[in-house]
């Protein structure tokens, strides 16, 4: 049920990010979701990839800052609502979450990426209330 | 005017006599007193006696601001820790600073030399004078202030910042006389200007400004928004602190007090003394101090001195603006910074590397500064609040060892240019001389 998550270290200088996805697709590396956190002097990309260690590899030798993130993909309905009930889940049992973010499918379905401390505790609270997990099969490519 | 007329018109000859005797004095003090003194000195096969006049000052060994940190705190004070009436501190080279002390005795010459340059940019007993620069370890602030009194002018020790407090007195108290550095008075200027405040209604007609470099583009514009002349003031916490030298109105250099201070001017790679005109390091020996007598210390200052005798009538030789240094010493705000000192506070951070860039400029007449700083890739967090706090650490680190705050700015590792031989560490974008 865990995914690991790439996040790299980026400063804000022109072109660097488009040098990282220029490196991903050299690389036939797919990616799934994406999300920028930025600060006025540098930001922290984190995303979901088809192949994260050897991405998280490539990119080190290019001069990267990589470290690779273990967090899990809730699968939510692309409806009104959606995102409340499972977010409503979340807080009704007190886990505490370090950050989200989250990409909608052409299926009727959304992905939530959750980042807990503990994400153990993410993936027992949302299965007991009947969640759907994003499964390592769904993303990762083969 | 001239504050004390026999030691500042001395003939040359006589004064060169005075030096001799106190030098003497000095080292045969210093000899008996400081230990590390006596074996530099043993280790030269230089005995007291030897020391017949001022022409044996050139075979004295030098003294660095190393040799102040290896006797850290205390270790060069030539006289017992109960008569030492204050200390001060200026940067050092790593997270120590440099201590010095002063005896009654030296609180009484300072205020002395002060006095001296005060007199040089006309400050009376009449004349009311803010001290804007800073009170404390710093020498600036006390130093200004002791120096007026002896004047006997009526002092505003109002110390750095809060500008609008320092607008408000200018214009309130009628202050005639502003000491403060150069880029401060540059700020108050524009804060004169952008509060609408009538140059007409305040009397200030002179500044007394140093502790950093500036050029005379920056003495025409502040002379102008301010409406004063301003003079430059020089000196060095090792030596005594403000008021080592000091422009008379003619403005032709800074006249050294060399009744007291015994400057040389030396080839900084060799070591070997150049005559007048020539560039050079200046050296100073401090030779009237009781507390902290120092021989020969490197100041690391580039600068020229000249000897002709001043229209002002004074004697004492004049010494160009400062050039340069033969270090890497940076004055910002007032304050010496080193780029060692930035390293040693990452050093002792697990978080970061030692690789760091200092870039320095001036924005609206205040220097700012940022240091770039390589973060370590295993500490490398992709929380942003973890990253926040790391740099915060890093700034307040920064703040505590410089003295001064400069915003830090994370980058990635690898990023900052390595060279094969000394790296670059600073960027200094100031156009200072």
């Amino acid at each position: 049920m865990i995914i690991k998550q790439l996040s790299v270290f980026l400063e804000n200088k022109t072109g660097r990010l488009t040098e990282l996805t220029g490196i991903l697709a050299d690389n036939d590396i797919n990616i799934s979701a994406f999300s920028i956190a930025d600060t006025a002097d540098y930001g922290i990309l984190r995303m979901i990839v088809g192949r994260p260690e050897l991405a998280a590899e490539i990119l080190k030798k290019n001069g990267f800052t990589v470290k690779i993130t273990e967090v899990v993909g809730m699968i939510i309905p692309h409806r009104p609502g959606g995102l409340h009930k499972a977010l409503q889940i979340i807080s009704d049992n007190n886990v505490a979450i370090d950050y989200m973010y989250a990409f909608a499918s052409g299926d009727c379905k959304a992905t939530v990426v959750i980042r807990a401390e503990s994400l153990h505790k993410v993936i027992d609270v949302l299965q007991e209330h009947k969640m759907e997990l994003l499964k390592k099969g769904d993303v990762y490519q083969v | 005017m001239i504050w004390n007329e026999h030691y500042e018109c001395m003939e040359r000859e006589k004064l060169l006599k005075l030096q001799g005797i106190r030098l003497k004095e000095m080292v045969k003090r210093v000899y008996d007193t400081v230990p590390y003194y006596r074996r530099k000195l043993q280790e030269k096969g230089i005995e007291p006696d030897d020391i017949k006049g001022i022409d044996d000052l050139k075979t004295l060994p030098f003294t660095t601001k190393q040799d102040l940190r290896d006797n850290y705190p205390f270790g060069l004070f030539a006289v017992p820790q109960p008569d030492i009436v204050r200390f001060h501190a200026s940067s050092g080279t790593t997270g120590k600073p440099t201590v010095v002390g002063y005896t009654h005795n030296d609180i009484q010459m300072w205020s002395e030399v002060v006095a001296r340059s005060l007199s040089m940019a006309g400050v009376t007993k009449a004349d009311i004078i803010q001290v804007a620069y800073g009170y404390g370890l710093f020498t600036g602030g006390l130093g200004l202030h002791y120096g007026a009194e002896k004047v006997g002018a009526s002092v505003v020790p109002i110390s750095g910042g809060n500008t609008k407090k320092q607008l408000q007195l200018i214009e309130d108290f009628g202050s005639t006389v502003l000491a403060c550095t150069p880029s401060y008075a540059a700020f108050i200027g524009e804060s004169l200007v952008e509060e609408k405040i009538d140059t007409r209604k305040i009397k200030l007609k002179a500044g007394v400004f140093g502790a950093e470099p500036w050029t005379e583009e920056m003495r025409a514009q502040i002379e102008k928004v301010l409406g004063i002349k301003a003079y430059d003031i020089y000196g060095l916490t090792e030596i005594i602190g403000p008021g080592v030298s000091m422009e008379c109105q003619f403005q032709r250099g800074m006249h050294i007090f060399e009744d007291h201070f015994i400057p040389e001017i030396i080839n900084p790679d060799t070591g070997e003394v150049l005559p007048y005109g020539e560039l050079g390091e200046l050296v100073f020996t401090p030779a009237t101090k009781e507390a902290m007598p120092l021989i020969r210390y490197r100041t690391r200052d580039l600068t020229r001195l000249h000897a002709e005798k001043c229209e002002c009538g004074r004697t004492l030789v004049r010494m160009e603006k400062c050039v340069g240094r033969s270090d890497d010493m940076l004055i910002i705000r007032g304050v010496n910074v080193f780029p060692s000192q930035v390293e040693s506070v990452l050093l002792e951070m697990s978080e970061t590397k030692p690789h760091y860039l200092i870039v320095v400029d001036r924005e609206n007449n205040l220097d700012i500064i940022e240091i770039q700083v390589e973060i370590e890739e295993e500490f490398f967090s992709d929380e942003v609040k973890e990253l926040e706090g790391l740099r915060h650490r890093i700034k307040a680190n920064i703040a505590s060892t410089l003295g001064i705050s400069a915003s830090i700015r994370l980058v990635e590792p690898g990023t900052i240019e390595r060279s094969m031989g000394k790296a670059k560490r600073v960027i200094d974008k100031r156009n200072l001389h």
